[in-house]
Protein backbone atom coordinates (compact mmCIF):
# COMPACT_ATOMS: atom_id res chain seq x y z
CA UNK A 1 0.00 0.00 0.00
CA UNK A 2 1.36 3.13 -0.74
CA UNK A 3 2.17 5.42 1.66
CA UNK A 4 -0.19 8.45 1.94
CA UNK A 5 0.98 11.70 2.65
CA UNK A 6 -0.11 13.29 6.29
CA UNK A 7 -2.65 16.39 7.17
CA UNK A 8 -0.74 18.89 8.61
CA UNK A 9 -1.89 19.12 12.51
CA UNK A 10 -5.16 21.13 13.21
CA UNK A 11 -4.03 23.88 14.80
CA UNK A 12 -4.06 24.14 18.50
CA UNK A 13 -5.93 26.89 20.42
CA UNK A 14 -3.74 29.28 22.28
CA UNK A 15 -4.00 27.85 26.00
CA UNK A 16 -3.15 24.32 24.73
CA UNK A 17 -0.25 25.47 22.98
CA UNK A 18 2.98 24.67 24.66
CA UNK A 19 4.61 27.42 25.53
CA UNK A 20 7.88 29.00 23.56
CA UNK A 21 10.97 28.22 25.62
CA UNK A 22 11.82 31.00 27.97
CA UNK A 23 14.99 32.86 27.56
CA UNK A 24 18.12 31.35 28.99
CA UNK A 25 16.30 27.55 28.44
CA UNK A 26 17.30 25.07 25.94
CA UNK A 27 15.72 25.36 22.96
CA UNK A 28 13.21 22.20 22.74
CA UNK A 29 14.36 19.05 24.74
CA UNK A 30 16.23 19.15 27.86
CA UNK A 31 18.90 17.34 27.06
CA UNK A 32 20.20 14.53 29.22
CA UNK A 33 21.94 16.93 31.48
CA UNK A 34 18.86 18.63 32.04
CA UNK A 35 16.98 15.23 32.47
CA UNK A 36 19.51 14.04 35.06
CA UNK A 37 19.33 17.86 37.13
CA UNK A 38 14.97 17.30 36.98
CA UNK A 39 15.68 13.36 38.41
CA UNK A 40 18.00 14.76 40.97
CA UNK A 41 15.30 17.30 42.32
CA UNK A 42 13.11 14.74 41.77
CA UNK A 43 14.73 12.68 44.21
CA UNK A 44 15.71 15.11 46.71
CA UNK A 45 11.80 16.25 46.88
CA UNK A 46 11.04 12.55 47.31
CA UNK A 47 13.00 12.49 50.37
CA UNK A 48 12.14 16.01 51.69
CA UNK A 49 8.38 15.48 51.58
CA UNK A 50 8.77 12.23 53.87
CA UNK A 51 11.32 13.83 56.01
CA UNK A 52 11.75 17.38 55.67
CA UNK A 53 15.23 17.25 56.59
CA UNK A 54 16.02 20.05 53.93
CA UNK A 55 15.19 22.54 57.14
CA UNK A 56 17.58 21.18 59.24
CA UNK A 57 19.96 21.19 56.56
CA UNK A 58 19.40 24.93 55.99
CA UNK A 59 19.51 25.63 59.17
CA UNK A 60 22.82 23.47 59.70
CA UNK A 61 24.63 24.98 56.90
CA UNK A 62 23.48 28.42 56.48
CA UNK A 63 23.65 29.81 59.90
CA UNK A 64 25.65 32.81 59.99
CA UNK A 65 29.16 32.89 61.31
CA UNK A 66 30.56 35.99 63.15
CA UNK A 67 32.83 38.52 61.76
CA UNK A 68 36.18 37.78 62.68
CA UNK A 69 36.37 34.46 63.21
CA UNK A 70 39.87 32.78 62.15
CA UNK A 71 42.13 29.88 61.16
CA UNK A 72 41.77 28.42 65.20
CA UNK A 73 38.02 28.00 64.25
CA UNK A 74 38.69 25.00 62.11
CA UNK A 75 40.63 23.13 65.15
CA UNK A 76 37.00 21.52 65.65
CA UNK A 77 36.55 20.03 62.28
CA UNK A 78 40.13 18.35 61.94
CA UNK A 79 39.75 16.80 64.72
CA UNK A 80 36.31 15.43 63.14
CA UNK A 81 37.87 14.60 59.83
CA UNK A 82 41.04 13.25 62.01
CA UNK A 83 38.07 10.86 63.71
CA UNK A 84 36.48 10.06 60.24
CA UNK A 85 39.72 9.00 59.13
CA UNK A 86 40.21 6.90 61.79
CA UNK A 87 36.78 5.33 61.29
CA UNK A 88 37.53 4.63 57.70
CA UNK A 89 41.10 3.01 58.40
CA UNK A 90 39.36 1.15 61.21
CA UNK A 91 36.96 -0.30 59.32
CA UNK A 92 39.72 -1.72 56.70
CA UNK A 93 42.32 -3.02 59.95
CA UNK A 94 39.04 -4.86 61.29
CA UNK A 95 38.61 -6.65 57.88
CA UNK A 96 41.73 -8.74 58.84
CA UNK A 97 42.02 -8.40 62.13
CA UNK A 98 41.51 -11.31 64.97
CA UNK A 99 41.28 -11.12 68.50
CA UNK A 100 43.16 -14.13 69.63
CA UNK A 101 45.71 -13.99 72.22
CA UNK A 102 47.64 -16.80 71.65
CA UNK A 103 49.36 -15.43 67.92
CA UNK A 104 46.28 -14.63 65.72
CA UNK A 105 45.91 -11.42 66.82
CA UNK A 106 49.90 -10.96 66.57
CA UNK A 107 49.86 -13.26 62.69
CA UNK A 108 46.64 -11.15 61.67
CA UNK A 109 48.43 -7.61 62.05
CA UNK A 110 51.70 -9.29 60.57
CA UNK A 111 49.78 -10.43 57.82
CA UNK A 112 48.11 -7.06 57.45
CA UNK A 113 51.61 -5.24 57.59
CA UNK A 114 53.29 -7.67 55.25
CA UNK A 115 51.29 -8.79 52.93
CA UNK A 116 47.96 -7.23 52.30
CA UNK A 117 48.20 -4.68 49.61
CA UNK A 118 48.36 -1.28 51.34
CA UNK A 119 47.76 -2.91 54.45
CA UNK A 120 50.81 -1.24 55.90
CA UNK A 121 49.94 2.39 54.70
CA UNK A 122 46.21 2.03 56.14
CA UNK A 123 47.94 0.45 59.29
CA UNK A 124 50.29 3.56 59.25
CA UNK A 125 47.42 5.79 58.92
CA UNK A 126 45.50 4.20 61.82
CA UNK A 127 48.64 4.30 63.69
CA UNK A 128 49.33 8.04 63.19
CA UNK A 129 46.09 8.96 62.98
CA UNK A 130 45.49 8.89 66.29
CA UNK A 131 48.19 10.94 67.58
CA UNK A 132 47.41 13.52 64.92
CA UNK A 133 43.54 13.55 66.71
CA UNK A 134 44.91 13.69 70.13
CA UNK A 135 46.88 16.88 69.40
CA UNK A 136 44.15 18.04 67.31
CA UNK A 137 41.67 17.42 70.76
CA UNK A 138 44.36 19.47 72.75
CA UNK A 139 44.95 22.25 70.14
CA UNK A 140 40.65 22.80 69.66
CA UNK A 141 40.63 22.80 73.89
CA UNK A 142 43.56 25.03 74.03
CA UNK A 143 41.63 27.60 71.78
CA UNK A 144 38.27 27.12 73.36
CA UNK A 145 40.10 27.64 77.02
CA UNK A 146 41.95 30.65 75.76
CA UNK A 147 38.98 32.26 74.15
CA UNK A 148 37.10 31.81 76.80
CA UNK A 149 34.42 30.13 74.66
CA UNK A 150 33.69 27.72 77.70
CA UNK A 151 31.15 30.39 79.33
CA UNK A 152 28.00 31.57 79.52
CA UNK A 153 25.85 29.81 77.47
CA UNK A 154 28.51 27.01 76.31
CA UNK A 155 29.11 25.45 79.52
CA UNK A 156 27.28 22.16 78.91
CA UNK A 157 29.62 21.52 75.00
CA UNK A 158 32.90 22.25 77.24
CA UNK A 159 31.50 19.05 79.19
CA UNK A 160 31.01 16.86 76.32
CA UNK A 161 33.68 18.21 74.98
CA UNK A 162 36.09 16.84 77.86
CA UNK A 163 33.57 13.82 77.62
CA UNK A 164 35.23 13.33 73.87
CA UNK A 165 38.79 13.94 75.29
CA UNK A 166 38.72 10.99 77.87
CA UNK A 167 37.21 8.93 75.10
CA UNK A 168 40.02 9.66 72.68
CA UNK A 169 42.92 8.83 75.30
CA UNK A 170 40.59 5.24 75.79
CA UNK A 171 40.30 4.79 72.05
CA UNK A 172 44.68 5.30 72.14
CA UNK A 173 44.78 3.14 74.97
CA UNK A 174 42.82 0.27 73.77
CA UNK A 175 44.11 0.48 70.45
CA UNK A 176 47.75 0.21 71.77
CA UNK A 177 47.61 -3.69 72.96
CA UNK A 178 45.98 -4.80 69.47
CA UNK A 179 48.82 -5.11 67.67
CA UNK A 180 49.63 -7.74 70.69
CA UNK A 181 53.59 -7.26 70.17
CA UNK A 182 56.05 -6.84 72.59
CA UNK A 183 55.95 -3.42 73.21
CA UNK A 184 52.05 -3.53 73.32
CA UNK A 185 51.84 -6.29 75.71
CA UNK A 186 54.25 -4.41 78.54
CA UNK A 187 53.15 -0.78 78.18
CA UNK A 188 49.40 -2.52 78.87
CA UNK A 189 50.08 -4.02 81.50
CA UNK A 190 51.70 -1.10 83.36
CA UNK A 191 49.33 0.96 82.17
CA UNK A 192 46.75 -1.69 83.87
CA UNK A 193 48.39 -1.54 87.03
CA UNK A 194 49.07 2.29 87.46
CA UNK A 195 45.42 2.10 86.83
CA UNK A 196 45.12 -0.59 89.59
CA UNK A 197 47.02 2.01 92.01
CA UNK A 198 44.23 4.61 91.77
CA UNK A 199 42.03 5.61 94.24
CA UNK A 200 38.89 3.92 95.07
CA UNK A 201 37.99 2.37 91.68
CA UNK A 202 40.80 1.63 90.61
CA UNK A 203 41.44 -1.81 91.83
CA UNK A 204 38.19 -2.21 90.16
CA UNK A 205 38.94 -0.62 86.97
CA UNK A 206 42.12 -2.23 86.46
CA UNK A 207 40.12 -5.68 87.39
CA UNK A 208 37.44 -4.87 84.55
CA UNK A 209 40.58 -3.94 82.43
CA UNK A 210 42.02 -7.29 82.68
CA UNK A 211 38.77 -9.61 82.75
CA UNK A 212 39.89 -10.67 85.89
CA UNK A 213 42.88 -10.27 88.54
CA UNK A 214 45.27 -11.56 85.94
CA UNK A 215 46.17 -10.40 82.35
CA UNK A 216 44.60 -13.37 80.48
CA UNK A 217 42.27 -14.36 77.38
CA UNK A 218 40.09 -12.43 77.59
CA UNK A 219 42.05 -9.21 78.56
CA UNK A 220 42.24 -8.78 74.43
CA UNK A 221 38.82 -9.49 73.33
CA UNK A 222 37.57 -6.67 76.33
CA UNK A 223 39.98 -4.12 74.89
CA UNK A 224 39.37 -5.10 71.34
CA UNK A 225 35.62 -4.75 72.26
CA UNK A 226 35.83 -1.59 74.23
CA UNK A 227 37.88 -0.17 71.05
CA UNK A 228 36.01 -1.38 67.82
CA UNK A 229 32.07 -0.81 69.58
CA UNK A 230 32.10 0.80 72.81
CA UNK A 231 33.48 3.97 72.79
CA UNK A 232 33.22 4.38 68.88
CA UNK A 233 29.71 4.74 69.16
CA UNK A 234 30.01 7.09 72.07
CA UNK A 235 32.21 9.01 70.73
CA UNK A 236 30.06 9.54 67.22
CA UNK A 237 26.70 10.09 69.67
CA UNK A 238 28.62 12.87 71.44
CA UNK A 239 30.46 14.49 68.98
CA UNK A 240 26.86 14.62 67.04
CA UNK A 241 25.75 16.24 70.44
CA UNK A 242 28.70 18.43 70.52
CA UNK A 243 27.99 19.75 66.68
CA UNK A 244 24.40 20.14 67.62
CA UNK A 245 24.96 22.38 70.20
CA UNK A 246 27.03 24.61 68.18
CA UNK A 247 25.12 25.04 65.67
CA UNK A 248 22.08 26.26 67.54
CA UNK A 249 24.26 28.26 70.03
CA UNK A 250 26.68 29.54 67.39
CA UNK A 251 30.38 29.56 66.94
CA UNK A 252 31.98 32.05 69.21
CA UNK A 253 33.33 35.37 67.96
CA UNK A 254 36.60 35.82 68.89
CA UNK A 255 37.00 37.88 72.46
CA UNK A 256 38.62 40.94 71.11
CA UNK A 257 35.57 41.12 68.68
CA UNK A 258 33.26 43.84 69.67
CA UNK A 259 29.75 45.06 67.98
CA UNK A 260 30.05 48.89 66.71
CA UNK A 261 26.58 50.36 67.80
CA UNK A 262 24.66 52.47 65.45
CA UNK A 263 26.16 55.77 65.42
CA UNK A 264 22.75 57.21 66.29
CA UNK A 265 22.33 55.43 69.17
CA UNK A 266 25.61 56.14 70.53
CA UNK A 267 25.37 58.00 73.53
CA UNK A 268 27.42 61.61 73.91
CA UNK A 269 28.25 64.19 76.12
CA UNK A 270 26.57 66.93 76.04
CA UNK B 1 27.80 36.25 85.60
CA UNK B 2 24.60 37.77 86.67
CA UNK B 3 21.48 37.83 84.27
CA UNK B 4 22.11 41.50 83.21
CA UNK B 5 25.76 40.29 81.51
CA UNK B 6 23.88 36.92 80.10
CA UNK B 7 21.85 39.15 78.41
CA UNK B 8 24.22 41.72 77.49
CA UNK B 9 26.34 38.95 75.99
CA UNK B 10 24.04 37.27 73.92
CA UNK B 11 22.25 40.70 72.72
CA UNK B 12 26.51 41.70 71.57
CA UNK B 13 26.55 37.92 70.23
CA UNK B 14 23.08 38.42 68.38
CA UNK B 15 24.71 42.08 66.46
CA UNK B 16 27.70 39.73 66.06
CA UNK B 17 26.64 36.76 64.35
CA UNK B 18 24.13 38.73 62.18
CA UNK B 19 26.80 40.86 60.50
CA UNK B 20 28.47 37.52 60.05
CA UNK B 21 29.08 35.34 57.00
CA UNK B 22 26.79 32.39 56.22
CA UNK B 23 28.34 29.00 57.04
CA UNK B 24 28.54 27.17 54.15
CA UNK B 25 30.36 28.12 51.62
CA UNK B 26 32.75 30.55 53.74
CA UNK B 27 33.53 28.42 57.16
CA UNK B 28 33.14 25.08 54.77
CA UNK B 29 35.85 26.39 52.59
CA UNK B 30 38.33 26.35 55.12
CA UNK B 31 37.50 24.03 57.56
CA UNK B 32 37.86 21.89 54.21
CA UNK B 33 41.24 23.29 53.62
CA UNK B 34 42.19 22.31 57.12
CA UNK B 35 40.99 18.53 56.22
CA UNK B 36 43.27 18.24 53.18
CA UNK B 37 46.09 19.76 55.40
CA UNK B 38 45.23 17.13 57.85
CA UNK B 39 44.84 14.22 55.62
CA UNK B 40 48.55 15.22 54.27
CA UNK B 41 49.93 15.15 57.73
CA UNK B 42 48.41 11.71 58.09
CA UNK B 43 49.43 10.30 54.71
CA UNK B 44 52.93 11.88 55.03
CA UNK B 45 53.68 10.42 58.31
CA UNK B 46 52.32 6.54 57.17
CA UNK B 47 54.79 6.97 54.27
CA UNK B 48 57.69 7.92 56.38
CA UNK B 49 57.26 6.44 59.89
CA UNK B 50 55.60 3.57 58.64
CA UNK B 51 54.21 1.28 60.81
CA UNK B 52 56.54 -1.15 62.32
CA UNK B 53 55.24 -4.68 64.60
CA UNK B 54 57.52 -5.45 66.81
CA UNK B 55 57.98 -8.96 67.85
CA UNK B 56 55.60 -11.52 68.90
CA UNK B 57 54.23 -10.76 72.90
CA UNK B 58 55.79 -12.74 75.31
CA UNK B 59 54.78 -12.81 78.92
CA UNK B 60 57.48 -14.81 79.92
CA UNK B 61 60.43 -12.33 78.84
CA UNK B 62 61.79 -9.82 81.67
CA UNK B 63 64.21 -7.98 80.00
CA UNK B 64 61.53 -5.89 78.14
CA UNK B 65 61.46 -2.06 78.87
CA UNK B 66 58.04 -0.77 78.80
CA UNK B 67 56.89 2.68 77.02
CA UNK B 68 53.66 3.67 76.85
CA UNK B 69 52.13 5.62 73.96
CA UNK B 70 53.66 9.45 73.52
CA UNK B 71 51.04 11.35 74.66
CA UNK B 72 50.83 9.20 78.12
CA UNK B 73 54.84 9.94 78.47
CA UNK B 74 53.78 12.80 80.88
CA UNK B 75 51.98 10.36 83.37
CA UNK B 76 54.58 7.62 83.07
CA UNK B 77 56.84 10.48 83.91
CA UNK B 78 55.46 11.48 86.95
CA UNK B 79 55.56 7.48 87.98
CA UNK B 80 58.89 7.03 87.39
CA UNK B 81 59.93 10.39 89.35
CA UNK B 82 57.48 9.66 92.49
CA UNK B 83 59.27 6.51 94.27
CA UNK B 84 57.80 6.28 97.78
CA UNK B 85 55.45 3.71 97.47
CA UNK B 86 52.69 5.86 99.67
CA UNK B 87 52.69 8.72 97.30
CA UNK B 88 52.77 6.72 94.33
CA UNK B 89 49.34 6.42 94.24
CA UNK B 90 48.40 10.14 94.67
CA UNK B 91 50.79 11.12 91.80
CA UNK B 92 49.68 8.57 88.72
CA UNK B 93 45.72 8.80 89.77
CA UNK B 94 45.29 11.02 92.18
CA UNK B 95 47.10 14.08 89.86
CA UNK B 96 45.13 13.06 86.81
CA UNK B 97 41.32 12.57 88.56
CA UNK B 98 41.91 16.15 90.32
CA UNK B 99 43.03 17.66 86.78
CA UNK B 100 40.35 15.80 84.84
CA UNK B 101 37.26 17.16 87.98
CA UNK B 102 39.34 20.67 87.38
CA UNK B 103 38.45 20.55 83.56
CA UNK B 104 35.33 19.04 83.69
CA UNK B 105 33.67 21.44 86.43
CA UNK B 106 35.83 24.74 84.20
CA UNK B 107 32.83 26.40 83.61
CA UNK B 108 31.57 26.21 86.85
CA UNK B 109 33.97 28.00 88.80
CA UNK B 110 34.91 30.02 86.13
CA UNK B 111 31.87 32.59 85.76
CA UNK B 112 32.89 35.72 84.98
CA UNK B 113 32.10 37.45 81.55
CA UNK B 114 35.31 38.71 80.84
CA UNK B 115 36.65 36.54 77.92
CA UNK B 116 39.64 38.26 76.22
CA UNK B 117 42.48 36.24 76.90
CA UNK B 118 44.50 39.13 78.35
CA UNK B 119 42.21 40.28 80.82
CA UNK B 120 41.63 36.43 82.74
CA UNK B 121 45.60 36.90 83.67
CA UNK B 122 45.15 33.65 86.23
CA UNK B 123 43.28 31.42 83.97
CA UNK B 124 45.19 32.22 80.60
CA UNK B 125 48.65 31.98 83.05
CA UNK B 126 47.48 28.40 84.98
CA UNK B 127 46.81 27.42 80.99
CA UNK B 128 50.34 28.34 79.90
CA UNK B 129 51.48 26.60 83.41
CA UNK B 130 49.88 23.21 83.08
CA UNK B 131 51.05 22.97 79.16
CA UNK B 132 54.23 24.06 79.80
CA UNK B 133 54.39 21.73 82.74
CA UNK B 134 52.95 18.56 80.43
CA UNK B 135 55.07 19.60 77.92
CA UNK B 136 58.03 19.11 80.06
CA UNK B 137 56.72 15.83 81.30
CA UNK B 138 56.53 14.60 78.06
CA UNK B 139 59.45 16.07 76.63
CA UNK B 140 61.53 14.51 80.04
CA UNK B 141 59.45 10.86 79.94
CA UNK B 142 60.80 10.62 76.25
CA UNK B 143 64.15 10.78 76.77
CA UNK B 144 64.18 9.73 80.09
CA UNK B 145 67.10 6.40 80.43
CA UNK B 146 65.55 3.26 80.59
CA UNK B 147 62.82 3.14 83.61
CA UNK B 148 64.74 0.08 84.82
CA UNK B 149 67.90 1.86 85.92
CA UNK B 150 69.15 1.73 89.50
CA UNK B 151 70.24 4.52 91.56
CA UNK B 152 71.15 3.33 95.30
CA UNK B 153 74.02 4.40 97.57
CA UNK B 154 77.19 2.23 97.43
CA UNK B 155 77.17 0.59 100.70
CA UNK B 156 79.81 1.46 102.98
CA UNK B 157 81.51 -1.80 103.04
CA UNK B 158 82.04 -1.53 99.02
CA UNK B 159 83.17 1.76 98.73
CA UNK B 160 86.04 0.86 101.71
CA UNK B 161 87.32 -2.14 99.43
CA UNK B 162 87.02 0.25 96.27
CA UNK B 163 88.97 -0.95 93.50
CA UNK B 164 87.89 -4.68 92.04
CA UNK B 165 85.00 -4.64 94.38
CA UNK B 166 83.35 -1.14 93.33
CA UNK B 167 84.09 -2.16 90.28
CA UNK B 168 82.33 -5.82 90.16
CA UNK B 169 79.39 -3.74 92.08
CA UNK B 170 78.90 -1.06 89.88
CA UNK B 171 79.16 -3.65 86.50
CA UNK B 172 76.45 -6.19 88.26
CA UNK B 173 74.41 -2.84 88.83
CA UNK B 174 74.56 -2.71 85.16
CA UNK B 175 73.44 -5.96 84.20
CA UNK B 176 70.90 -6.53 87.42
CA UNK B 177 68.93 -3.52 86.01
CA UNK B 178 68.68 -4.93 82.44
CA UNK B 179 67.51 -7.97 83.21
CA UNK B 180 64.27 -7.19 84.31
CA UNK B 181 64.74 -7.95 88.49
CA UNK B 182 63.03 -4.71 89.44
CA UNK B 183 59.60 -5.60 87.57
CA UNK B 184 59.23 -8.19 91.03
CA UNK B 185 62.12 -7.22 93.07
CA UNK B 186 62.17 -3.62 95.31
CA UNK B 187 66.59 -2.52 95.68
CA UNK B 188 66.68 0.96 97.20
CA UNK B 189 63.53 3.03 96.07
CA UNK B 190 63.98 1.41 92.83
CA UNK B 191 61.36 -1.54 91.25
CA UNK B 192 57.92 -3.18 92.64
CA UNK B 193 57.90 -4.18 95.85
CA UNK B 194 56.40 -7.60 95.10
CA UNK B 195 55.83 -10.30 94.43
CA UNK B 196 59.73 -10.94 94.85
CA UNK B 197 61.26 -10.03 98.26
CA UNK B 198 63.22 -6.86 98.98
CA UNK B 199 67.51 -7.52 97.54
CA UNK B 200 68.40 -4.08 99.08
CA UNK B 201 69.93 -6.18 101.85
CA UNK B 202 69.68 -9.39 100.68
CA UNK B 203 73.47 -10.39 101.13
CA UNK B 204 73.05 -10.46 105.19
CA UNK B 205 69.90 -12.99 104.35
CA UNK B 206 71.43 -15.29 101.64
CA UNK B 207 75.23 -16.25 101.40
CA UNK B 208 76.59 -15.76 97.88
CA UNK B 209 76.05 -19.30 97.33
CA UNK B 210 72.81 -19.46 97.92
CA UNK B 211 72.27 -16.48 95.50
CA UNK B 212 73.26 -17.90 92.88
CA UNK B 213 71.36 -21.29 93.45
CA UNK B 214 68.90 -19.44 93.83
CA UNK B 215 69.14 -17.16 90.39
CA UNK B 216 69.80 -20.41 88.67
CA UNK B 217 66.84 -22.51 90.25
CA UNK B 218 64.24 -20.07 91.46
CA UNK B 219 60.55 -20.66 93.13
CA UNK B 220 57.73 -19.42 90.92
CA UNK B 221 56.82 -17.74 88.75
CA UNK B 222 60.16 -16.28 88.86
CA UNK B 223 62.67 -17.36 85.71
CA UNK B 224 65.51 -19.22 85.83
CA UNK B 225 68.69 -17.16 84.92
CA UNK B 226 71.03 -20.64 84.13
CA UNK B 227 70.88 -19.66 80.55
CA UNK B 228 72.69 -16.32 80.98
CA UNK B 229 76.23 -15.76 79.70
CA UNK B 230 78.26 -16.93 82.62
CA UNK B 231 79.71 -13.27 82.62
CA UNK B 232 76.44 -11.89 83.24
CA UNK B 233 75.40 -14.41 85.88
CA UNK B 234 78.80 -13.94 87.95
CA UNK B 235 78.11 -10.16 88.09
CA UNK B 236 74.34 -10.56 89.25
CA UNK B 237 75.67 -12.67 91.73
CA UNK B 238 78.58 -10.24 92.55
CA UNK B 239 76.33 -7.38 93.02
CA UNK B 240 73.61 -8.95 95.43
CA UNK B 241 76.27 -10.96 97.25
CA UNK B 242 77.46 -7.04 97.69
CA UNK B 243 74.70 -5.82 98.64
CA UNK B 244 74.46 -5.74 102.85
Amino acid sequence: MPKLPKLPAPPLPPPLREPPPRPGEANGEGGPIEDARQAGITVVDWVDERTSLSGAARWMMFRKVPKGTNWFYTLGSATMFAFLSQAVTGVFLAMYYRPDPAGGAYESIRYVTNDVFLGQFVRGMHKWGSSVMVILVFLHMGRTFFFGAYKYPRELNWVIGVVLLILTMTMSFTGYLLPFDQRAYWATIVGVNINGTGPLIGPYLSDFLRGGSEFGATTLSRFYAIHMLLVPGLLAALIGAHLYLVAKLGTTAPPWQKAETRPELRETEV
Amino acid sequence: MNQREKEEYLREYATLKAKGKPFFPYAVAKDSAMAVVVMAIIIAMSLVLGAELGSKANPTTTTYVPRPEWYFFFLFEVLRVVKPPSLVGLATIGVPTIGMILLFLLPFYDRGPERRPERRPVATITGIVVICAMAFLTYEGANAGSPTAIETTTPAAVKQAGGSTLAEYEAGKKVVAQSGCLACHKIGDNGNAGPGPNLTHIASRLPRQGIARTLVNPTAPMPSFKNLPPKKFTAIVNFLALSK
